[in-house]
C-alpha cells in the first residue's frame, strides 16, 4: 500500500461517481451466484471482493497492480451478481472502468498480449472489412478441405500450444455474409413497424443465416427492416476488454448508421451485443455531440425476443424442422444483462412440435463469456463441462440459445450429441414450413 | 492482561509454519488477497487483516490454533462473512481463520433424525439434504443461501420461522470445538435427553468465536410439514398491523412466520424482486402457516379473519407454493434491497416482548423524525424482533453523529421495555458499547469470568462482545 499523493491519478475509475462503489453494502448475496467464487471460495474472486478492491483503489489505499489486473480478467463479466444483488450495484460499469484503468496502467504488459490486443481491438474488430477479409480467408481454408489436410499433416504441432488447442474450436465461417443475404431495405406486407437490424461482427461471418432468419421473422410480423451495410462491432468487445475509448468510436459509428427518428426499434439477436448496445448513453456521456442521440439509441435497442413479445408476434402454424425435445440455455447477457428470461421461452413454446424441457442451472454461465474461453481456458472449460452435463441430463436433442459465444461454446462442448440453434431461427423455420404446407 | 499482540509477530517464520500446516496456497498475505477479508456484512466497519488462513481439514484448524497460541497471535474465525454486527471483522495483528472449505455433510442419520456437518456447510444445503428424506431443518436466517452453519451456531442465528420453530440453538445437539490452546473437544450427543455435566455446547452457541472454534455441528431434524399456506395482508397503519400480530398470538395461533414490512421496505423489495408486494400501504404483514392440511386451512382462515377485523385494506393468499416461496425469498432481501435508497444501510435487530411491539415501533418512528433521519422498519413481528434500518451516508460525519444518537436512544428504550439489544445478529463490535446497559447486574462480569476460563490469554476474537480491559469483576 502506498501514500495517496504518490499514486498515479485514476483516469477511468476516477471519473466514476463514488456512490457506485459505495452502493455495494457487502452483504454477500452475490457470493453463491459467482462462478469464480464458487470455484475457489476466496473473497477476492467474488463480486463483493472485487468491488472492495476497487473501493480501496478509489480511496487511495491500493494501487492498480498486476494482481488486481489478473483478478479483473479472472472475472467472467457474466453479470450473475447483478441479478443476485438486491442493492442494485451497477457492476457492469464498475467492471468496464476497472478493466480500462488496468489497461491504462499497463500492469498486465506482455509483448504477445499487446500484439493480440492491437490486432483484434484496433484492427479486426474496429473495421468490419478487415474482419471480413480474414473471414473470407478462413472460409477458403475450411471450405477447400485445406483445414483437414493441415490437421492430418501434423503441421499444427508447430503452433504454440494455446493456439493449437484453439484451432479445432475455430467457428465455421459462412460462405455468404449478412450483406449478401439481406437487402438494405426489405418492405413488409401490411407494414405496422419500421425497425433497424444489427448484423454484428462475429454474427455477420459465422451466423449470417441467423441474421437472415431474424429479418424473415420481422417481415412475417409486419416490420419493415432497414439494414445498413458494413456495420461491424458495436464496441462491446472493446468495452469488456478495457478499451472504452475505442468502444466510444464504435458506438458513434453505430449511431451514425441509423436514422433513429424513422425507426420504432433497433433489433439485435446477439445477447452479448444487446446488453452493451443498450448502454451507449453511459459510454458517450461526456460527448456533447452524441450524448442525447445515445439516449434515444438506448431506448430503441431491443433484443429480437423482447421485441417479438412486445408486438405480440404471430404464433406459427407450421412446425420447426427440428420439432424435438428442446432445452433453453439462458445467455448471461440476456438474462442477467438485460433481464430477458421469459420472452425466448414464449417464442419456443409458441412453435408447434417443440417439446420444451427446462435446463437445470439454465442461467449459469457456459464459460464462453466473450473471449474468456481464449484468455482463461481452464475456468472456461470447467463451466463448459458443467453446462454440458446439465444439458445431457435433460435428454434434449436440441439446445436453443441466443448468443453466438454461447452457441459456439456449447456446440464445441456437446461435440455433436445435440444441435444448437437460435430461437429465432426455429421460429423462422416454422413460418417457412407453414408456406410449404399450403 | 497481556499487551495486545502486534502485527510483527506475523513474520515470515510464522507464515512458513502456517504454510507447512495448511499448504502455501491456503495462506493469503498479499494486499489484494486480504482487503476483501476486511469486513463482513455490517455497514461502516472494516479493519485490515494481516493474514488469512483457509484450512482444508478439521485437524489443520487445531494445528493453526496451537501454532497461533504458541506465538500469542489472535484468531478471528469466519465463515461466509455475512454477519451483521462486525463479529468477524479482523483484529489488527491477528489472523483470519476462514472455514468455508470445511463444507462436507458427514452423516444424515434417518433413524435418529440428525445430521452431522462440517462447520463450513451452507445453511440451505442442510435443509436441501434433509428434504428428500421427508426431513426439515427449520432455521432460515436471511442469508440462508450464503451463511455457514458454523457461523449460524456461533451467532445463534434466527430467521423467519423463529416463532414456531425457534432458533439455531433449538437444533444443536452436539459439536466439535477447537479450544484456545488447540485441544479438540466433543460436546453434547445424539441423545434426546442428556444432562451429563454442564451443558457445555450451549456455552459455545452464540459465543461469536470468542470461546472456541466450532469445527463440526450435530443438528436435530424434524419431519417436513406436508402443507403450507401464505397470506399477505396490507394495512393503512403500523398500529393495525402490530395489533393483528398480537391478536393472532393471543388467539393461540402459532404460525411459522409473521413478518412485517413498512412502506419504504416494501417499495425497495418490490423494486428489486417484482413479486407484487403492495407498495402503497403503510404496513404489510406476511404470514405463513405449515403443518397438516386441515390445520393449515383452519389457521389461514382464522388469520385472514383477524386481519380483516383489524381493518386490513387487502388480504391475499399466495396462489401456489412457488408464489409463496417467491414472497419469502423477496422478504429475505429486505435489508440489501433497502441499500438502494442511500449509500449506507445500518440495520439493527432490537427485540422486545411481543406485547411491547407497538411501543418500540412507534418509538423508532419518532426517533427518526426527531433526528431527521431516514428510517425503514421491517422484521419478525411474531418474535417481537424488529429491524429498524437507518438509511444514511457514512461519509457524512454530521449525519452519522445523529445516527449514533438515534441508535443509543433506541437501545435504551428497548432495555426499558424489557427487551434485548440484539435478537439474532449478535453483539460483535456494533453493539458492544450497549451491552453493559442491558447486563446491568452481576451478569456482565460473568462474561469475563467465562472468557478467561476458556481463553485466558484473550486470543480468540478479542474485542468482540465486550472488552476484557473494561470489565471489573
Amino acid at each position: 500500500m502506498s501514500d495517496q499523493t504518490t499514486m498515479r491519478p485514476l483516469k477511468y475509475m476516477g471519473d466514476l461517481d463514488y456512490s457506485v462503489v459505495q452502493q455495494c453494502m457487502h452483504c454477500g448475496m452475490c457470493l453463491p451466484s459467482c462462478p469464480t467464487y464458487l470455484e475457489t471460495r476466496e473473497e477476492r474472486n467474488s463480486p463483493r471482493g472485487r468491488i472492495a478492491l476497487m473501493r480501496s483503489i478509489a480511496d487511495g489505499e491500493l494501487e492498480v497492480t498486476k494482481s488486481f489486473g489478473e483478478e479483473m480478467y479472472y472475472c467472467l463479466g457474466c453479470l450473475a451478481c447483478t441479478t443476485a444483488c438486491p442493492a442494485g450495484v451497477d457492476y457492469p460499469v464498475l467492471f468496464e472502468n476497472a478493466r480500462a484503468e488496468i489497461e491504462e496502467a499497463d500492469v498486465l504488459f506482455h509483448p504477445e498480449r499487446r500484439f493480440w490486443r492491437w490486432l483484434t481491438l484496433k484492427q479486426l474488430f474496429a473495421a468490419q472489412w478487415k474482419l471480413r477479409l480474414v473471414g473470407r480467408a478462413l472460409w477458403l481454408y475450411q471450405a477447400s478441405g485445406l483445414s483437414r489436410l493441415v490437421r492430418a499433416s501434423g503441421v499444427l504441432r508447430l503452433l504454440p500450444e494455446n493456439l493449437r488447442e484453439l484451432e479445432p474450436t475455430t467457428p465455421i465461417v459462412k460462405r455468404h455474409f449478412s450483406d449478401a443475404l439481406i437487402e438494405v431495405i426489405e418492405p413488409a406486407k401490411d407494414q405496422k413497424h419500421r425497425v433497424g437490424m444489427l448484423t454484428g461482427c462475429v454474427q455477420d461471418l459465422v451466423f449470417s443465416d441467423t441474421n437472415r432468419d431474424t429479418v424473415d421473422v420481422l417481415l412475417a410480423n409486419h416490420c419493415e427492416v432497414v439494414t445498413p451495410r458494413s456495420q461491424g462491432c458495436c464496441g462491446s468487445l472493446h468495452a469488456h476488454n478495457g478499451d472504452l475509448d475505442q468502444a466510444a468510436v464504435q458506438a458513434r459509428h453505430m449511431i451514425d448508421l441509423f436514422d433513429l427518428d424513422s425507426l420504432d426499434a433497433i433489433i439485435t439477436n446477439a445477447a452479448g451485443c444487446g446488453s452493451h448496445l443498450k448502454h451507449f448513453s453511459g459510454i458517450l456521456k461526456n460527448d456533447a455531440d452524441y450524448s442525447e442521440k445515445a439516449k434515444q439509441w438506448d431506448s430503441k435497442v431491443k433484443d429480437i425476443s423482447e421485441w417479438l413479445v412486445e408486438i405480440n408476434f404471430r404464433k406459427p402454424e407450421g412446425e420447426a424442422s427440428d420439432s424435438i425435445r428442446t432445452t433453453y440455455h439462458e445467455a448471461c447477457h440476456l438474462c442477467h444483462g438485460q433481464s430477458i428470461s421469459s420472452q425466448p421461452r414464449s417464442i419456443l413454446n409458441a412453435i408447434p412440435g417443440i417439446k420444451m424441457v427446462e435446463l437445470e442451472n439454465a442461467t449459469d454461465c457456459c464459460g464462453s463469456a466473450g473471449i474468456y474461453n481464449i484468455t482463461q481456458p481452464e475456468q472456461a472449460g470447467k463451466l463448459q463441462k458443467d453446462k454440458v452435463a446439465c444439458i445431457e441430463r435433460t435428454g434434449a436433442e436440441l439446445v436453443a440459445t441466443a448468443n453466438p459465444g454461447c452457441h459456439l461454446q456449447i456446440q464445441n462442448g456437446l461435440g455433436g450429441t445435440a444441435k444448437v440453434r437460435h430461437p429465432v431461427s426455429l421460429l423462422a423455420e416454422a413460418y417457412r414450413n407453414e408456406r410449404a404446407g399450403e | 492482561m497481556k499487551s495486545p499482540p502486534t502485527s510483527d509477530r506475523i513474520n515470515s517464520a510464522f507464515l512458513d509454519s502456517l504454510s507447512e500446516l495448511v499448504g502455501g496456497e491456503n495462506v493469503l498475505t498479499s494486499p489484494e488477497d486480504l482487503i476483501p477479508y476486511g469486513f463482513d456484512g455490517t455497514a461502516a466497519l472494516k479493519a485490515a487483516a494481516s493474514c488469512v488462513v483457509l484450512p482444508r481439514a478439521t485437524d489443520a484448524v487445531a494445528g493453526v490454533v496451537k501454532l497461533a497460541a504458541s506465538r500469542g497471535i489472535p484468531i478471528v474465525t469466519r465463515g461466509s462473512g455475512t454477519g451483521l454486527s462486525g463479529g468477524s471483522v479482523p483484529v489488527v495483528g491477528g489472523i483470519v481463520l476462514c472455514l468455508v472449505h470445511l463444507n462436507k455433510i458427514l452423516e444424515l442419520d434417518t433413524a435418529n433424525l440428525t445430521i452431522l456437518c462440517e462447520t463450513g456447510v451452507i445453511t440451505k444445503a442442510i435443509d436441501d439434504a434433509a428434504t428428500p428424506h421427508g426431513l426439515f431443518y427449520p432455521p432460515d436466517p436471511g442469508s440462508i443461501k450464503i451463511s455457514t452453519i458454523g457461523g449460524n451456531v456461533a451467532n445463534n442465528s434466527g430467521g423467519l420461522r423463529g416463532l414456531k420453530y425457534g432458533v439455531t440453538r433449538d437444533y444443536v445437539m452436539g459439536m466439535e470445538v477447537v479450544l484456545a490452546n488447540g485441544d479438540v473437544a466433543w460436546l453434547g450427543s445424539k441423545c434426546v435427553k442428556d444432562v451429563a455435566g454442564y451443558s457445555l455446547k450451549d456455552l459455545f452457541i452464540g459465543s461469536e468465536g470468542t470461546l472456541g472454534i466450532i469445527t463440526k455441528v450435530l443438528l436435530k431434524l424434524v419431519p417436513r410439514p406436508v402443507a403450507r399456506r401464505t397470506l399477505l395482508a396490507s394495512f393503512d397503519s403500523m398500529g393495525a398491523a402490530a395489533k393483528t400480530v398480537s391478536d393472532i398470538i393471543e388467539k393461540q395461533i402459532i404460525p411459522c412466520t409473521l413478518e412485517f414490512l413498512d412502506k419504504k421496505t416494501c417499495a425497495s423489495v418490490e423494486d428489486y424482486a417484482k413479486v407484487g408486494l403492495p407498495t402503497k400501504a403503510a404496513a404489510v404483514v406476511l404470514m405463513e402457516t405449515d403443518g397438516p392440511v386441515s390445520v393449515v386451512e383452519d389457521e389461514v382462515s382464522a388469520m385472514a379473519a383477524i386481519a380483516r377485523e383489524n381493518g386490513a385494506i387487502e388480504v391475499e393468499q399466495a396462489e401456489d407454493d412457488a408464489h409463496a416461496t417467491r414472497l419469502a425469498s423477496a422478504r429475505r432481501t429486505a435489508f440489501s434491497a433497502l441499500a438502494r435508497i442511500r449509500p449506507t444501510t445500518i440495520l439493527e435487530d432490537v427485540t422486545v416482548p411481543r406485547s411491547r411491539l407497538v411501543e418500540i415501533v412507534e418509538f423508532v418512528e419518532e426517533v427518526g423524525v426527531r433526528h431527521n433521519l431516514e428510517v425503514a422498519t421491517f422484521g419478525h413481528f411474531g418474535d417481537g424482533n424488529v429491524h429498524p434500518t437507518i438509511l444514511t451516508d457514512e461519509t457524512d460525519h454530521e449525519e452519522m453523529e445523529r445516527v449514533e444518537l438515534a441508535l443509543a436512544e433506541i437501545f435504551t428504550k428497548t432495555i426499558e421495555l424489557d427487551g434485548t439489544i440484539t435478537g439474532e445478529h449478535g453483539v460483535g463490535l456494533a453493539k458492544k458499547p450497549f451491552l453493559q446497559e442491558q447486563f446491568a447486574d452481576a451478569s456482565y462480569p460473568m462474561l469475563k469470568q467465562i472468557k478467561l476460563a476458556l481463553d485466558p490469554r484473550g486470543l480468540l476474537n478479542p474485542g468482540k462482545i465486550f472488552d476484557l480491559e473494561s470489565t471489573n469483576s
